[in-house]
């Protein structure tokens, strides 16, 4: 970096190091976490404040099976093993959910409680999940990924191009992307093209009239928390994957969801997909110390001295909350317009 | 059996205390009474905050997920009013501190006033960017002036200095004013919204607490905080008190030398003063507490509280007869928010000591939730109860599960692993037993142990 030249290339490879794929794959986890929370919202119409918590329990069942499957051998090298146990962790993810169903909200669809008093449940459910993972995992940090960490290095990167600054695609990052693409592909298929699918939007939108046409209500509740299931154990486990496990941090995770839910519109499945987008590169945009990128922009008269970093990477929730704010103020329904609940 | 029934179903509320009350003394006979007038401070400021929650929730329905945000900005107010000021700080940076905050403050207005007078919304931003990098260019300066001075013992502005009572008002206008600013742009919506950005809220004045040094030190704490009672060695030092011991324990005392004697007055003195100071605290939270329960009962009896409980039962008719909801709505959120924020004061003057890190949701608003939905939600002798019972249920699940581990450990044989795993992680499951009564009691007992009584409208 010691010509004053201006280098635009240099540049852009620095900011999709730093922050376009990390804000991607970030963008791709909160992504389905968000659909999470608005599937529960429009078809079991609460919201779930139990998502953090359920995401670091189904994260946890993969860390456990990794163990395992580690502790037999039982690995393909190059592959993270937790990509290998994700199925067998929906499992059982599922079955805990549907147990919490069972067990909590069922009742309270019975007597057509009041939302606010299921979203209330949902906090005990969120502090008896937070408790199990605790217990059984302990609140420390933890890192599970194994196999490859990169799909190419920086060193790599920089050999093949001959640019002085690299780009490194992490595994973590380059599996995130795909899985949610896929996974939210099939989401959408499946909302809009299978039978199933056209039941739960119907049974979504009016519940009397889906009961009319033979739609079995427990049914469309089970498969919400099937596919609510699949969701946050693999948006727990790329998370996982990509920044390690600490269920703290899962925890406070319900901010930024919420706020991208909130911001595309709750309810609204292609709403929380682009809220989490914005949300993500709001929050890595904001944080992300731009010294060096303006080095390369800059003439060297014009270099900064200090880090050139917008808010404190401490107050990254607080970009989703002023998001949330904002979204509330301006726009209350959202960028697409969700639906609002009303009480029976 | 039915008689019993009807006993208890028309005395609830005497039966339990007295229940509470006869636990409290078997405590204080088999362990000691100090331990039992600091649970019962404890449960008294508890139920102070509890008492804000339950009118949030049980006269309006509001669902606020972040009491521990409020209750720490009451906790703030009291470092900020009592501490002494810190001179060499404020000389360092406080100009300059004032200065960003004045300029924030000014970015502020700025973008509110031309968003008002409709002016191209690029230009605000440009105004309100370029104001907050400004801002935020001489705040880090200030901050870091005035994080430098004497860092170990202050590297903060410390506070004005006043009484620690003050502080107590202080606490409540402060929470109570961010109460305002959530409610107005949350209470107008749906009703999830407030929970959601209330709990994003606290997480946030937490976050601030713990990285703002210069603000109250951060996470190095603030030791030493004023108190509105006397300290233990002066009153040790009181004749009046040793007097009052020596008169009790006489029978005991004449039997013994006059070097034992000495001894053991000592000793008794020590014990006394200790529960004279925590004693002295009890009767100050207790008048809070009692005037709080007065205040709102009168007020729920009075036309406003009609009014209150006319919206909260039937929102669409009470709108139909003209009440304004979200106002009445944003008016008890407030008020509600204001007594949290009291509570967290006294929480802190009580402490002695201002920690960022005990802040954690689980003790801060889940417990108080709890408590409201265990005491029976829209009453508050309810909410009273509930305070007492959980918080003892707290202070002992501690114990009761070492002891368990303990008594795990005499069938598991020493050095097992699987033993040392769960004394270590034991006390997660609080977590998993507090939620689990929250959703037992929320399933089974919604009313909890004192239902609200049916008021005829």
């Amino acid at each position: 970096m010691t010509s004053d030249s201006i280098d635009i290339i240099n540049a852009f490879a620095l900011l999709t190091n730093f922050v376009i794929l990390p804000a991607l794959s970030y963008g791709s986890q909160l992504a389905l976490g968000a659909l999470a929370v608005t599937l529960v919202y429009s078809v079991l119409r609460f919201s779930n404040f139990a998502q953090g918590d359920s995401m670091a329990f189904g994260t946890m069942i993969v860390i456990l099976l990794t163990g395992f499957m580690i502790s037999r051998g039982w690995t393909i090298s190059g592959i993270p093993t937790a990509l290998l146990v994700i199925p067998i962790a929906i499992v059982f993810t599922s079955m805990y959910l549907l147990t919490m169903d069972r067990l909590i909200y069922r009742h309270y669809r019975k007597i057509k409680a009041k939302s606010i008093t299921i979203v209330m449940s949902s906090i005990g459910v969120m502090f008896v999940t937070g408790g199990i993972v605790r217990f059984v995992l302990g609140a420390t940090a933890q890192k599970f990924e194994d196999g490859e960490r990169f799909i190419f290095s920086v060193r790599e990167f920089k050999a093949y191009t001959g640019l002085e600054q690299g780009i490194a695609l992490k595994t973590s990052q380059f599996l995130t992307i795909t899985i949610a693409f896929l996974l939210v592909a099939f989401v959408f298929y499946f909302l809009q093209k299978t039978k199933t699918g056209k039941a739960m939007r119907a049974y979504s939108d009016n519940k009397e009239l889906a009961l009319l046409s033979g739609i079995d209500p427990d049914k469309m509740v089970q498969i919400t928390w099937l596919l609510v299931a699949a969701l946050t154990t693999i948006a727990g486990a790329l998370y996982g994957l990509d920044k390690g496990f600490a269920p703290q941090q899962y925890h406070l995770l319900l901010l930024p969801i919420f706020a991208s839910v909130i911001v595309g519109g709750i309810g609204s499945p292609i709403g929380a997909i682009a809220g989490a987008f914005l949300v993500a590169f709001s929050e890595i945009l904001l944080t992300y110390a731009y010294k060096k990128f303006l080095i390369y922009l800059l003439p060297l008269s014009m270099h900064p001295s200090s880090l050139v970093q917008l808010i404190g990477t401490e107050y990254k929730y607080a970009i989703s909350f002023v998001i949330l704010v904002i979204v509330l103020l301006i726009k209350p329904t959202g960028l697409f317009k969700g639906k609002v609940i009303v009480d029976e | 059996m039915n008689n019993l029934k009807n006993v208890w179903q028309s005395y609830r509320a005497v039966i339990s205390f007295a229940l509470m009350g006869l636990v409290l003394l078997f405590v204080g006979f088999n362990q000691s009474w100090a331990l039992v007038i600091g649970i019962i401070n404890m449960s008294l400021i508890s139920a102070i905050m509890a008492l804000g929650v339950n009118i949030q929730w049980g006269y309006a329905g509001l669902f606020n997920v972040g009491i521990m945000g409020f209750a720490a900005l009451g906790g703030v107010s009291v470092v900020l009013i009592s501490q002494q000021p810190v001179i060499e700080a404020i000389d360092a940076g406080g100009i300059k501190m004032l200065l960003a905050l004045a300029l924030g403050a000014v970015t502020i207005a700025a973008g509110v006033l031309l968003n008002r007078r409709g002016i191209n919304k690029w230009l605000i931003s440009l105004v309100v960017v370029i104001g907050y990098l400004l801002t935020r260019y001489y705040f880090s300066e200030a901050s870091d002036l005035i994080e430098k001075v004497d860092p170990a013992i202050t590297g903060y502005l410390g506070g004005f200095g006043l009484p620690v009572m003050l502080s107590w008002v202080v606490g409540g206008l402060a929470a109570a004013g961010a109460a305002w600013w959530i409610g107005k742009i949350t209470l107008s919506l749906r009703s999830d919204y407030l929970a959601i950005a209330t709990l994003g809220i606290s997480e946030i004045i937490i976050y601030v607490i713990k990285n703002e040094d210069w603000f109250v030190r951060g996470l190095k704490n603030v030791y030493g905080l004023q108190r509105p009672v006397p300290y233990e060695v002066d009153m040790q030092k009181s004749e009046w008190l040793q007097n009052i011991v020596a008169w009790i324990h006489r029978s005991e005392l004449q039997f013994l030398t006059q070097s034992e004697q000495i001894d053991k007055l000592g000793d008794y003195v020590r014990e006394a003063s200790v529960v004279f100071v925590k004693l002295s605290y009890s009767g100050l939270f207790l008048v809070i507490l009692v005037a709080f329960i007065v205040l709102s009962n009168l007020a729920l009896n009075s036309p406003w509280g009609r009014k209150v409980r006319a919206i909260r039962d039937n929102e669409v008719a009470a709108s139909a007869m003209g009440k304004n909801i979200t106002r009445q709505h944003l008016q008890i959120f407030v008020i509600g928010s204001a007594i949290v924020g009291i509570a967290g004061a006294l929480l802190v003057t009580y402490d002695g000591i201002f920690i960022p890190t005990a802040y954690q949701p689980l003790r801060f608003t889940f417990l108080i939730w709890v408590m409201v939905i265990v005491g029976g939600s829209g009453n508050n002798l309810g909410s009273v109860l509930g305070a007492f019972i959980m918080w003892f249920i707290w202070i002992q699940s501690g114990p009761i599960g070492l002891w368990v581990v303990e008594m795990l450990g005499n069938y598991i044989q020493e050095g097992n692993t699987s033993l040392e795993f769960i004394e270590d992680r034991v006390h997660y499951l609080r977590l998993v037993f507090m939620g689990s009564i929250m959703l037992l009691i929320m399933r089974f007992s919604p009313g909890g142990i004192l239902p609200e009584k049916n008021k005829e409208l």
